[in-house]
């Protein structure tokens, strides 16, 4: 049996994932990226081989993606994360034409082919706003932990409008909200909204088009799909492994590579 | 003698000061803003006016200024921070004509005429990479506090490329910069000249006529008015600087000042009355 890996170095958090020659999920690891960013892939590598209970030489081909995927020292080619979502999106729901990924400091917004190329893609790539650095931020102002954020959200009542933009202006806006004696559920659903909306504005732009898939870190937070789908008004695709997503299309153009012999699609802009 | 008091709350800091009729500073007080504005004015009016030796029976009017001016429930009328300030920079640098105010979450670029009116100006208040927040985010992700920014700064032999376009991201620019052994003083540098950067353009967009005059707590660093001039190629006036925090106050006590003697002298000077008026 021959395996593929994809290892994708993100802002906040590094993913690694081994496949088999049938495109299965074998093995996966999530761990913080921190600042050093070759340890991070080859510590995130060697515990996915582990999960999978798979030997390093039986790994044919490893690609990286992610903005840390030229420090992949181990890694044969590089990918960017926009085709590596597409690509992981399209293999995990096949109806998906649509890909909103969130992660820690970036959103993108991609448009793919049934075959899972890309056709357009739009970033947040000037600032922070409707990222999710802006959970991260109201985490730590209401010393919630960052998986009880959602389900917190989703009790609220009478939601607040977060006003301002920016994500450092939004951290004191929501400790003012608490100054108010604003119940913490209905601060953290505004500022789920608030994202939602900056969020939804970016897939307009790529043109929304179904079935919608969303991944990364922040599509485990159930406040998040919950707003994104009020707001779009349709239903989202998102799967157990969504934060994996983008190692996944990498470890699937590193399974191209062992299967048929040839590069990886590379160099899109990112 | 007719003491008035000007309050400007702003969004980082509130401010009050204490004014004679002769125009004489008599005191001014500062506190954190936080987010109890209504509470923050009284505490730092009544500091103000401790510092003076005055109780509030003994001030005739109060005007507050700033975002939270409206939060001010002891003040006999608000103004907006443009008006307030252009009556403040006016008072120090009479020939004032374009003012530059970065404060903690905002700045402003207003230009007035030759009787401190406003006659146009541009905001930022959607972006922190504007502001002194900016300033302070950078000097935070080093281990620095906001008072060290001035010391640091003035140990800066060259400056680093900060490309300023989101306090958030400054972080990982700055993590970077340290990582390839830049010096923390250099990046802070690097910072303060993308904010000055951003001023320039907000001035041009309000015409830049000398003289200029720049005002808000991020002129408590010595280096931002450095790099203002430099870019601009031309002298730029800062008030002294313990007051430079209190423009706003200051300008808010001399409408207060200006309106009591509308109101004993009626009939005389009516376009201060409307002019206070209109900035509610």
């Amino acid at each position: 049996m021959a395996y593929a890996a994809g290892v994708d170095v993100g802002s906040t958090q590094t993913k690694a994932v081994v496949i088999d020659e049938a495109k299965h999920i074998v093995g996966r690891e999530l761990m913080d990226t921190g600042a050093n960013v070759i340890v991070a892939a080859e510590q995130a590598f060697a515990e996915a081989l582990k999960s999978a209970n798979v030997r390093e030489e039986e790994v044919e081909y490893v690609v990286g993606t992610g903005y840390g995927r030229y420090r992949v020292t181990f890694g044969k080619t590089q990918v960017t994360e926009i085709s590596c979502h597409g690509r992981g999106a399209v293999h995990m729901f096949s109806g998906t034409r649509t890909v909103l990924d969130m992660g820690g400091q970036d959103t993108k917004a991609i448009r793919v082919r049934p075959t899972g190329e890309i056709v357009d893609f739009c970033m947040n790539d000037k600032c922070a706003a409707g990222t999710g650095r802006f959970l991260g931020a109201a985490s730590s102002a209401l010393d919630i932990p960052l998986d009880q954020l959602g389900p917190t959200a989703l009790r609220a009542e009478r939601p607040v409008h977060i006003s301002t933009t920016c994500t450092v202006f939004a951290e004191s806006e929501v400790l003012s909200w608490l100054g108010k004696g604003k119940k913490i559920e209905d601060i953290l659903q505004g500022v789920h909204q608030s994202i939602a909306a900056r969020s939804i504005g970016l897939l307009r732009r790529v043109g929304v088009e179904e079935q919608i898939t969303f991944t990364g870190g922040v599509a485990r937070n159930i406040g998040m799909i919950e707003a994104l789908q009020k707001g779009l008004n349709a239903k989202l695709n998102v799967s157990e492994d969504s934060h994996f997503m983008g190692a996944l299309g990498a470890a699937l153009f590193a399974l191209d590579h062992v299967l048929v012999g040839r590069a990886p699609t590379a160099g899109r802009p990112s | 003698m007719i003491c008035t008091a000007g309050i400007d709350v702003g969004s980082t800091y509130a401010k009050a000061l204490i004014l004679n009729e002769n125009g004489v500073i008599l005191g001014h007080a500062l506190n954190n803003t936080g987010f109890k504005l209504a509470e923050v004015a009284g505490e730092v009016y009544q500091r103000a006016l401790k510092n003076v030796g005055l109780v509030r029976s003994e001030i005739s009017y109060v005007v507050a200024t700033g975002f939270g001016r409206h939060m001010v429930s002891f003040s006999d009328t608000q103004v907006t921070d443009l008006t307030a300030s252009a009556r403040g920079a006016a008072f120090f640098f009479p020939g004032t004509r374009t003012i530059l105010d970065v404060g903690g979450q905002t700045m402003k670029a207003t230009r007035i005429d030759g009787s401190a009116r406003v006659k146009s100006f541009r905001l930022n208040d959607k972006c922190a990479a504007g502001t002194g927040a900016f300033l302070e985010k950078t000097a935070r992700y080093m281990g620095y506090q906001t008072m060290e920014i001035g010391p640091l700064v003035a140990t800066s032999k060259r400056q680093v490329a900060i490309s300023g376009v989101c306090a958030v991201f400054a972080e990982s620019e700055v993590i970077n910069q340290l990582s390839v052994g830049s010096a923390p003083a250099d990046i802070m540098h690097g910072a303060i000249a993308s904010l000055v950067d951003r001023s320039v353009q907000l001035m041009k967009r309000v015409q830049l006529e000398p003289e200029f005059t720049l005002i808000g707590g991020i002129l408590r660093f010595e280096a931002m008015a450095r790099v203002v001039r430099e870019q601009l190629k031309a002298e730029v006036n800062v008030p002294p600087e313990n007051l430079v925090q209190f423009v706003g106050a200051l300008g808010a006590a001399i409408l207060a000042q200006r309106r009591l003697q509308k109101l004993n002298q009626p009939g005389r000077d009516g376009s201060t009355a409307a002019e206070v008026g209109k900035s509610n």
